[in-house]
């Protein structure tokens, strides 16, 4: 699956939602913020939110340092 | 009167008006490295009338690559960032009153710290702090704003009190791990497009522009060349605990927050995290790896040691012993240099 991730075309293996591309992404557990076709999703939703190809998705993602 | 401000008077959104709320105001600054300084150098030459900055640690060869108020004399001395901050804003504008705390930011450091200030500006380098900022915050209704950068990437939001949702309604989750500055690296010109993010919104706030103010999280990757500014509005929630209807702000509890020990004729201070949950030991060792040193595991805890002196011991459950020091300020330096 084909997804715009951040701006950048990325080939994508297996994550079906988004809970499952944050971990493929390696951005689980970071307090990522994710917007869908630019819709905010609430966290509770990425779980169940599923993946279409050609889907936009911007992630923020928190770091620490400063 | 000298023309020091002129530019700054001649540019419309502030003018004389603008100038003078700015010598009025007082801005905390938590943190005195790459963040810390650069806001400060930024607020002092713009005239803040009174700005504080605090900060626990000293000054080391590795900062000067991007800490803007410190020299080789200061690493030389192992001076206190605070105090070599102070002294060199003394420099850039004797007209205004500087203040440097060299302490340990906890609660009651923080309350104290918040009494008189109209602004916080989170310049820390750890989660701990930054969720005691955002409850002291919420507590006396004074915005702060929040910057964090790693690597080539940065984020900035500015958090104001009854208005947007708070760093809680969007983290939810105190993130355990990740990359920091002593894992990952850091190059300067991120650190210093956050600071132009907070610095800017913070003038905005202290005249009284509060019309144009951005509103957005925004982050960006300096070297991967990506810029976003993204509306969180919506994930305000009603039933935080930090800032909802009945917000109790829990940071604030003594029960929730890091706990630290000496271990008494061990040599070794513990570290217990707030937020109870599992390190995950095989990312941990990851990212230690690129450090060299040595690393050793089994299934229940990771050891790291990149000198004779110092070794922490990982555990699942979240706690970090450090061997090799009876001082709790050094520990968590090293603690919060590794874990964020």
């Amino acid at each position: 699956m084909k997804l715009i991730v951040n701006g950048a075309s990325l080939d994508i293996d297996q994550a079906r939602t988004i809970e499952e591309l944050l971990v493929e992404l390696k951005l689980a557990g970071k307090g990522a913020i994710v917007e869908l076709n630019q819709e905010i999703l609430d966290k509770s939703q990425h779980a169940e939110t599923r993946l279409a190809n050609g889907d936009k998705v911007e992630i923020v993602h928190f770091v620490g340092g400063g | 009167m000298n023309d020091r401000y002129s530019r700054q008077i001649l540019f419309e959104p502030i003018g004389e008006e603008g100038q003078d709320q700015l010598s009025d105001k007082h801005v905390v600054i938590i943190g005195a490295g790459a963040l810390g300084t650069g806001n400060a150098e930024i607020l002092a030459r713009a005239g803040v009338g009174r700005i504080t900055i605090a900060d626990r640690d000293y000054v080391e060869w590795s900062n000067l690559q991007r800490q803007q108020l410190f020299s080789e004399e200061d690493a030389k001395y192992r001076m206190p960032k605070a105090v070599a901050a102070r002294e060199r804003l003394e420099q850039v504008n004797s007209d205004i009153h500087v203040e440097s705390l060299v302490l340990d930011a906890g609660v009651e450091e923080l309350r104290e710290l918040a009494e008189f200030a109209d602004l916080l500006i989170d310049a820390t380098d750890n989660f701990d702090t930054r969720l005691l900022i955002n409850d002291i915050s919420q507590e006396r209704k004074i915005p702060w704003i929040y910057g964090a950068c790693v690597g080539s990437y940065g984020l900035s939001y500015v958090i104001l009190p009854g208005e947007t949702p708070c760093l809680s309604c969007l983290l939810e989750k105190v993130p355990m791990g990740g990359a920091t500055c002593d894992t990952a690296g850091i190059i300067a010109p991120v650190v210093q497009m956050v600071v132009a993010h907070q610095t800017a919104e913070a003038l905005k706030l202290l005249t009284g522009n509060t019309t144009s103010l951005r509103n957005k999280l925004v982050s960006f990757d300096m070297w991967n060349n990506h810029y976003l500014a993204m509306d969180v509005q919506k994930l305000k929630k009603a039933d935080c605990p930090s800032c909802g209807e009945h917000a109790h702000y829990p940071h604030l509890d003594p029960e929730n927050q890091t706990k630290t020990a000496v271990l008494c004729g061990r040599n070794t201070v513990q570290i217990r995290p707030s937020e109870k949950g599992e390190r995950d030991l095989e990312e941990l060792s990851l990212s230690l790896s690129r450090l060299g040193g040595r690393i050793e595991q089994n299934p229940y805890l990771l050891s790291y040691s990149s000198d004779e002196e110092q070794r922490l011991v990982f555990f699942k459950d979240g706690r970090v012993l450090i061997h090799g020091t009876k001082d709790i300020t050094e520990a968590k330096n090293l603690y919060y240099s590794l874990i964020g």
